[in-house]
């Protein structure tokens, strides 16, 4: 009887490996968490640097129009107005999201409920593999091919909004489509019978049953979508001409953070205001990359309510 | 279970009814289901009087559900089913049928209680709305009908535009039978639709059914050979894809004419 007793307080090798196991992959966690921080530590101290060291008005950096760090704007002040790259960011990211929507949700439904079985053999694997073609390959395709049907059907110079909005359309068009392909499977099987049952046409089904039940996903996967179009950069660097102008119609040539991002960072000195003006981009792009996966948390965690009682 | 797959007989009692007598709301004909290449329904020949409650009993896999399933045809994009389905003399197994029409007049209420992510009052006007009903008072008076015939009105009345997925496990079932019943079907078909409730839900919706059997065919696929016997007028007992026995539910529960059946409801295998 003692001895059980012994061997129950006894602390065995299981517990022992156990407890290595848990501190294991418990460091792991924080030297990401470490890592993250320190991400944001760094780009937050360089992008504020701008505005407490070279004491540039945050106003006048976000309402800007004129960028040229270095030097003097007309109005006598440094010409570190990010408002055209912003303006860029924001206008190709939506629409390229706005053209990507109806295709991708058409895709989705297609691979889900009109041919579960082409869908899952032949377009998800084609989707898949879309979702891994490196982004140079398709910004030199966009300059290739893109560029010049923009010049020859819009007139311009080909390079713009209009060219980066094609590009980048292509670029999230699988992302949306199998996220929201992943949305509509997840609708429960008994949603559709029931309304089949009820003598609902298939079309009828799914437009009133399925998609309505799927639309937290598939915001899900549009601001999905945005968030990855919002933060590329060499392909749309390749083809949106990289002018630092306020964009005046879709096909002169514009910017966006990250294209400015790219092309800027190798030439300037750490430390002085081009350098700190470019991290304070950088710190634009994080903060709406923030944005945009809280708004992603906020929509799943309200659809989880909705379809829970 | 290896009892009844051993026990070989070809035993078998099939009431067929007399039409001179019987309205006869629904009737198969030598229909066959498959799965892919395995056959789910061999032999499942049955006539359902109008205004009656048939069962279809037996053990899991009998086929009796996928039978059921098969009656609206909610088996389309998942089977293969041969033979006739008779209703007012059409064979509504065949391709020339409207399916969504037809499903108008021969409703499905499932195992598993599913109503829409919407209110009450959208879930029993969905089908209308599908049908182009527009008018407020119309639906209204649907809805009310609709909840009262399946005696949830006085519970629901005032919460018509809460959430249906607030409601417990047995009232979403009585609204299932509500919204099934909204758009007047001829006949009703229910699988298992009290299996995943408690006794007191199960009791409500028993009285329900019995109630709506004075305007409705019913045929019911239940697990509960009381429940069977409490409701139904007539029944039908399956095993391994085949009709065994059907006859007055009476007959069936206190004088089986096959041995199997007389196994399954004293309970020796099942």
């Amino acid at each position: 009887m003692d001895k059980i007793r012994a061997s129950l307080l006894k602390k065995s090798v299981a517990t022992k490996i156990e407890r290595r196991g848990k501190i294991l992959s418990l460091s792991c966690l924080a030297l990401i968490i470490v890592v993250v921080f320190l991400i944001f530590y760094f780009v937050a101290s360089r992008g504020l640097a701008t505005f407490f060291e070279n004491h540039i008005n945050l106003w006048q950096f976000l309402s800007g129009t004129q960028w040229n760090p270095g030097t003097t704007g007309t109005n006598g002040q440094p010409a570190v107005g990010a408002l055209p790259m912003i303006v860029g960011s924001f206008l190709i990211t939506i629409l390229s999201a706005l053209i990507a929507t109806p295709f991708a949700i058409g895709t989705a439904v297609f691979m889900t409920e009109i041919s579960p079985k082409r869908g899952a053999q032949i377009l998800r694997p084609v989707t898949e593999l879309l979702v891994g073609i490196p982004s140079v390959v398709y910004g030199f395709i966009g300059l290739q091919v893109v560029v010049p049907f923009v010049r020859n059907t819009f007139g311009g110079s080909g390079y713009g909004i209009l060219s980066g909005t094609f590009v980048l359309f292509v670029m999230i068009l699988p992302t949306v489509t199998s996220m929201s392909a992943d949305a509509l499977n997840a609708v429960p099987r008994y949603y559709r019978e029931a309304s089949l049952a009820l003598g609902a046409t298939r079309w009828q089904t799914i437009y009133k049953v399925v998609l309505r039940a799927a639309i937290p996903g598939m915001l899900t996967a549009i601001v999905f979508g945005m968030a990855r179009a919002f933060g590329e950069a060499l392909a749309v660097q390749m083809v949106i001409g990289n002018a630092t102008l306020l964009p005046q119609n879709l096909v002169s040539p514009a910017s966006t953070l990250t294209s400015i991002l790219t092309m800027g960072i190798g030439n300037t000195v750490m430390g002085s205001l081009q350098n700190n003006a470019l991290w304070s981009l950088a710190m634009i792009l994080l903060l709406m990359s923030l944005v945009f996966n809280l708004v992603i948390r906020y929509i799943g965690r309200k659809g989880k309510l909705n379809n829970e009682r | 279970m290896a009892d009844n797959t051993s026990m070989t007989t070809d035993q078998r009692n099939i009431m067929k009814f007399d039409p001179k007598a019987h309205e006869i709301a629904l009737s198969t004909e030598d229909l066959h289901v498959f799965y892919g290449k395995s056959e789910a329904i061999s032999e499942g020949d049955l006539q359902f009087e109008r205004y009656k409650i048939s069962a279809l009993i037996g053990p899991s896999g009998s086929g009796k559900s996928t039978y059921l399933r098969s009656l609206n045809r909610m088996n389309d994009r998942i089977a293969t089913v041969n033979g006739k389905i008779m209703y007012r003399g059409l064979d509504i197994n065949s391709n020339d049928i409207d399916v969504y029409e037809m499903r108008r007049h021969i409703g499905m209420v499932f195992q598993r209680p599913n109503p829409f992510a919407k209110s009450i009052y959208e879930n029993i006007a969905f089908a209308l709305r599908q049908r182009g009903m527009n008018n407020k008072q119309e639906l209204d008076e649907i809805v009310e009908r609709s909840l009262r015939q399946a005696a949830m009105w006085d519970q629901v009345k005032d919460d018509l535009n809460k959430s249906a997925l607030a409601l417990s496990g047995g009232q979403q079932q009585r609204l299932c039978i509500a919204r099934a019943i909204a758009i007047k079907p001829d006949i009703l078909l229910l699988d298992e639709p009290a299996s995943a409730l408690d006794p007191v839900s199960t009791s409500q919706i028993e009285d329900t059914l019995l109630e709506l059997k004075q305007n409705y065919t019913i045929i019911i696929v239940t697990h509960n050979m009381q429940q069977a016997s409490r409701i139904s007028d007539y029944t039908a007992f399956f095993n391994l894809g085949k009709v065994l026995e059907y006859a007055e539910t009476g007959d069936i529960f206190t004088n089986p004419k096959v041995d199997l059946t007389n196994d399954y409801i004293s309970g020796n295998f099942g």
